[in-house]
């Protein structure tokens, strides 16, 4: 079924393109509207409330009492006040990352196994659907995460250096795709995340289902994957460099309203 | 009597614990810098042709790593440097094939951990993602200025002639190492870093310069 609606959806965009001399960016545009329709994210958000609520894992516990940032069991707000301090692991975290550390101490998972297993097997596709879930109860909320701790200040300045960082045989760094307003690749937008780039834009729109490869991409991939066109090595699954990147992306959003879970080409 | 000697202790050691606490100074700019290398260095892994040495930076790369650009001398020295390491093509043979070109031009391709190979043969040249070139292709990107009509532009008409020399050699250079002239460009270095041999840059120039290439029509 899902196939079916990403096919006709392609098929009524071809129509569009080629039957008017319409700009390329107007048809994707409109593309993305008739999609916004049937968001397969939403098979995610299912299966990630369904996580939440189910006994699981060698405690046979459910995620309930998980704290996001705002308590025990409080889901609704937290994704857009993330990543920020916890004072029980004494570290940033982003929404991925905490996941695993409630898996792990709640549920009695192995969170450095998790950590390790690639994007979309076993215990990590449950984190990739948790956090989709978690992400679409504040849908429509806006992004303020909090910087009074003195780790969340920093976290922001290391963020805001990665950022800016040339490597690579290429001498690819965030910001050279992503540092100012209007540029594209080939026909893709670029939003520069250097500063709010809009409701719904960048920071405020992933996790995010990917109509190309049938993929719901987490944050951690889509960071996971810049890196690899950036020509980078391999960025370790919530290393500080991903967490960092998240903190600074998402201080800048502040105020952004959140769409996640976005669709996205 | 002992009993208060621990607690006298105690109330020592918390008094220690706060004066700590209330001085410890913000951490500065510098730390700051330091301690994002260390976050970087402890971060990224191998996988597979993408190994970790991938992160250390040369001066051209660490002096274009942040929001503010280098002073005008460490600008310059990049500058120099990337002047005095470029190879010019053997045998004078700065011009190939603009078809070639064109495809190398349209190859994004090259140098993820997913690819299998670093030999430039496996690269493109990446050039539509950031740049206008041809009229024929609307899907490019904008980060670098339209290539369109670049030699004819620049007035080349022949570019055996002694009038073109100043100009191939320019653009044979901002290919070879985009930072001859922009300590800080965005645009990768193709022959200083190994991304092209001189075979595929000499199809970029025809591409760019060649009277017959769709670039200048």
């Amino acid at each position: 079924m899902k196939r079916v609606l990403i096919t006709t959806a392609l098929l009524a965009l071809a129509g569009t393109v080629s039957a008017q001399s319409k700009s390329a960016a107007d048809g994707i545009a409109e593309y993305r509207k008739m999609l916004e329709d049937g968001n397969p994210a939403e098979l995610f958000e299912a299966k990630g409330e369904g996580l939440w609520k189910t006994k699981r894992g060698p405690k046979n516990a459910s995620l309930e009492q998980c704290d996001l940032g705002k308590g025990p069991g409080v889901v609704k707000g937290a994704f857009v006040e993330l990543p920020r301090y916890f004072a029980d692991t004494k570290k940033v975290q982003d929404l991925e990352t905490r996941l695993i550390t409630c898996m792990e101490t709640l549920q009695g998972f192995n969170g450095a196994e998790i950590a390790k297993t690639a994007f979309g097997r076993g215990e990590q596709a449950n984190v990739t659907a948790l956090a989709t879930w978690i992400a679409a109860e504040s849908r429509g909320m806006r992004f303020n995460l909090p910087q009074a701790h003195s780790e969340e200040k920093k976290s922001y300045e290391i963020g805001k250096r990665v950022f800016f960082f040339r490597g690579g045989p290429m001498d690819f760094s965030c910001a050279s795709c992503h540092g100012v307003d209007g540029q594209r690749i080939r026909l893709q937008d670029l939003p520069n995340l250097t500063k709010n780039p809009g409701d719904g834009v960048g920071f405020a729109a992933w996790p995010a289902y990917r109509v190309s490869n049938g993929q719901m991409w987490s944050m951690q991939l889509r960071l996971n994957d810049c890196f690899r066109q950036q020509r980078f090595p391999y960025p370790g699954f919530g290393s500080d460099v991903t967490v960092s990147l998240g903190t600074y992306m998402g201080v800048n959003a502040q105020g952004a309203q959140s769409i996640a879970p976005a669709i996205k080409r | 009597m002992k009993k208060s000697a621990f607690l006298y202790a105690a109330a020592g050691a918390a008094l220690l614990a706060v004066a700590g606490c209330a001085s410890t100074p913000k951490p500065t700019s510098a730390d700051l810098d330091r301690e994002a290398l260390a976050v970087i260095k402890a971060s990224f892994r191998d996988q597979g042709i993408a190994k970790v040495d991938r992160i250390n930076q040369d001066l051209g790369q660490s002096a274009c790593s942040s929001d503010k650009p280098p002073s005008e001398a460490v600008a310059d020295q990049v500058m120099t440097q990337a002047r005095a390491a470029v190879k010019w093509p053997a045998g004078g043979q700065y011009f190939g094939d603009w078809r070639e070109g064109e495809k190398l031009a349209q190859n994004g391709r090259g140098m993820t951990w997913t690819d299998t190979s670093t030999a430039p043969n496996d690269n493109g040249g990446s050039c539509y993602n950031c740049h206008q070139i041809s009229k024929a292709e609307i899907s490019y990107g904008t980060i670098g200025p339209s290539l369109y009509n670049y030699g004819k532009n620049r007035g080349v008409s022949n570019v055996a002639a002694a009038t073109a020399q100043p100009i191939v050699e320019y653009t044979w250079m901002k290919i070879y190492n985009g930072k001859t002239y922009n300590a800080c460009s965005n645009m990768p270095r193709f022959g200083h870093l190994g991304l092209l041999d001189e075979k595929q840059m000499a199809h970029l120039m025809s591409l760019l310069l060649d009277p017959k290439s769709p670039v200048n029509q």
